[in-house]
């Protein structure tokens, strides 16, 4: 059975070219896809993956305010009863913010400029098990 | 295809020559030729070997007009630049009203000839900044604006009839357009010198840009309402700057940008020629456009001139317009945006430059070149104002104001403006037939068509189809820059935040609370709500609160969610 995957954009961000992107990866890639919409509060999320029974959560945040969000949200995941299900992070996150993303309990964290296809490599690592955490640097020039 | 040649070849180093030695260069030679996928527009049109006589229209001299004459292929002005120069206009506004207006006057001080307020995400959708589900949002992306005390500072020092606004807010942007008529009437100036544009151009934001807020019937409701109240009281002032802008750069090509824009401002004209208090003569000339100017130049050339002309011949023929200057497609653009990298970013200078040429001699009427470091930092004071520079040499080192619409009548941009027009009455022929814009949207069509470019666009950057320099040709070692995301510091939260307080308490609660009642009584009949808008922010209402009473009455809109 393909894992499922709940594309999130949460806060107010509406740039959601890159989350479309990588849904579409991920579905072309055979995971079941399901993308929340822009704007959702941590607690919509964390109840769509109970819901769907989800395998992983990536969040997509572009404002700046990821430190925040992603917090509430994995927050928002053990209020539920799934803190279980693996978090990642995407979009403009300085390097300076790995470490504190890893720190809350996220498993990975793609920033901006990360290869569409690592991500996705990525992504099936993690759901297949491999619960390490990681950060996939910026590709080779 | 021109394939990058790879093996090692003999070169003569910089060293070797001087040494009389030759040594192996292990380096990459790459090919000069252009690769196939080059021989298209990124909008797909296709470009033959040369041009020359044969390929213009043998009516194109009727199709084309003069400048300053219908259809206006030529530009909305006989004189062009040469008469009056694009406006200089940076998109700026980050933390608090203060910082906004040191900025502002930095801008001015420079040579700036317009000011464009960034607002932040609570600003635009609607929250107070004390709301607890927005805390991490504020002051980030933009100005923090919650009641008339910030805009009056926002505004501080600034004579309001010496300078035109531009507001890039959509959700919020009746409100804001009250706040600048608050403002200009406390500093004095009456309401007919006012000049500017609030963007409030809703289908766009239902699509790519994402602050709505109401459902459409009554955000559509809202901005005619603007309209006419700009119309009636505001005659300088664009109550609606349809942006094509948020298509473009969430993946749409240069022609469905156009025709997206084109068939939104045709929505926003059928409602309010609908309602039969105005004819289109009568706000038309209020109505003004907005565009991103990506990398290919000559294309980018006949989207503007196509728009134009598309556009005077739908005011014409669709409302059967009168004056001239119904028909005029009056717009301003942006430079940079995705087309920018965070990868050897001095590019983002030379790709900036040519785009702003592009615009130019597509004939916008105002301009705003991003910053180098806008992929990975809120631009400092140096990025800025080389943005600004790189439109001061364009106006006034390059020649390019001598002569209006210097390429008009060029066998090749003719050819594919005629292209580019043809492609555009398609897509607005197959948006109509499905129903009109608001039913492409509300069934995520238009979503799927951008999303769809999107990934094609995708596909061949990742395949190297599409070059970028720096990112998937002629890379380099150079480390990419460290990203700084926009930030709100304590003490800048703090002000915000005391200053939401203070209006609270100061303000005359029970004048405040007869605004907003008002407000809600007129959102549930007819009327144009502009005017109690302009009493709510008189008293101090805040924008989480007149927004709110509005969803009371209009509940909130539900997305598709697309891709």
């Amino acid at each position: 059975m393909p894992a499922r995957v709940l594309v999130a954009k949460p806060g107010l961000d509406g740039h959601d070219r890159g989350a479309k992107l990588v849904a579409r990866a991920l579905r072309d890639a055979g995971f079941e896809v399901i993308y929340t919409g822009i704007r959702q509060k941590p607690e919509a999320i964390a109840s769509v993956a109970l819901q769907e029974d989800v395998d992983l959560v990536g969040l997509s945040i572009l404002s700046g305010a990821h430190l925040g969000l992603t917090r509430k949200t994995v927050q928002a995941l053990r209020d539920y009863g799934v803190g279980d299900i693996k978090v990642v992070v995407g979009g403009t996150v300085p390097e300076s913010d790995v470490q504190p993303l890893l720190d809350m309990g996220v498993t990975a964290v793609f920033p901006t400029g990360t290869p569409i296809e690592t991500l996705v490599e990525e992504v099936r690592r993690i759901t297949a098990g491999d619960a390490e955490q990681t950060v996939p640097g910026p590709p080779p020039s | 295809m021109g394939a990058n040649i790879s093996r090692p070849w003999p070169c003569r180093s910089a060293s070797g020559v001087s040494g009389g030695r030759w040594r192996l260069f292990t380096g990459r030679i790459y090919d000069i030729r252009v690769d196939d996928t080059e021989l298209t527009t990124e909008a797909g049109l296709v470009v033959e070997r040369s041009y020359g006589p044969d390929d213009l229209d043998p009516e194109h001299s009727d199709r084309i007009g003069a400048p300053g004459e219908f259809p206006f292929t030529r530009g909305i002005h006989s004189g062009g630049y040469r008469d009056r120069l694009w406006t200089f206009r940076q998109y700026s506004g980050f933390g608090t009203a203060e910082w906004s207006n040191e900025r502002y006057k930095l801008l001015l001080k420079e040579g700036g000839t317009g000011l464009s307020v960034a607002a932040d995400l609570p600003t635009q959708i609607g929250y107070d900044s004390d709301d607890p589900d927005v805390e991490e949002e504020v002051g980030r992306v933009g100005v923090a604006l919650d009641s008339l005390a910030d805009a009056e500072i926002l505004f501080r020092d600034i004579p309001l009839d010496e300078i035109s606004t531009s507001w890039t807010v959509n959700g919020t942007a009746a409100i804001m357009l009250a706040f600048y008529v608050a403002v200009g009437d406390k500093q004095g100036v009456p309401r007919a010198q006012l000049r500017g544009t609030v963007q409030n151009d809703i289908l766009k934001e239902y699509v790519a840009r994402g602050t709505w807020i109401w459902p459409p019937a009554p955000s559509i409701r809202l901005i005619a309402d603007s309209i006419e109240f700009c119309a009636d009281e505001v005659p300088r002032f664009n109550a609606v700057s349809v942006a094509g802008a948020h298509f473009r750069d969430a993946g749409a090509n240069a022609a469905q940008e156009m025709a997206f824009t084109l068939q939104d401002a045709v929505t926003y004209c059928d409602e309010i020629v609908g309602r039969g208090r105005m004819t289109i003569d009568q706000f038309a000339p209020q109505v003004s456009f907005f565009f991103y100017t990506h990398n290919d130049f000559f294309e980018e050339i006949a989207k503007y001139r196509a728009g134009r002309r598309r556009w005077a011949h739908i005011v014409q023929e669709r409302y059967d317009a009168k004056k001239p200057s119904s028909a005029m497609f009056r717009t301003g653009v942006v430079c940079g945006g995705w087309t920018l990298q965070a990868r050897q970013p001095h590019n983002n200078i030379v790709r900036v430059a040519y785009q702003a040429m592009a615009a130019a001699l597509g004939g916008v009427q105002s301009m705003f070149t991003a910053a180098w470091d806008e992929p990975f930092a809120l631009p400092t004071e140096e990025s800025t104002t080389l943005a600004l520079r790189t439109q001061q040499i364009l106006a006034h080192e390059t020649g390019i104001a001598r002569t209006v619409d210097p390429l008009g009548g060029s066998y090749f941009v003719e050819s594919l403006t005629d292209a580019m027009e043809e492609r555009i009455v398609a897509i607005m022929a197959d948006l109509e037939a499905r129903g009109g814009m608001v039913r492409c949207i509300e069934d995520g069509y238009v979503q799927r068509l951008i999303a769809d470019e999107s990934a094609a666009v995708q596909r061949k950057i990742d395949r190297g189809e599409r070059v970028i320099v720096g990112v998937n040709r002629y890379e380099s070692d150079q480390p990419v820059p460290a990203l700084v995301p926009p930030a709100m510091d304590d003490a800048a939260r703090k002000l915000q935040l005391d200053r939401l307080a203070e209006v609270r308490r100061s303000r005359n609660t029970r004048a405040a609370l007869a605004a907003l009642r008002d407000l809600r009584t007129a959102a549930q009949g007819d009327a144009n709500l502009v005017p109690y808008l302009v009493n709510c922010v008189e008293e101090y209402c805040t924008v989480g609160e007149i927004t709110k009473e509005l969803k009371d009455v209009w509940g909130e809109y539900q997305q598709p969610t697309v891709f």
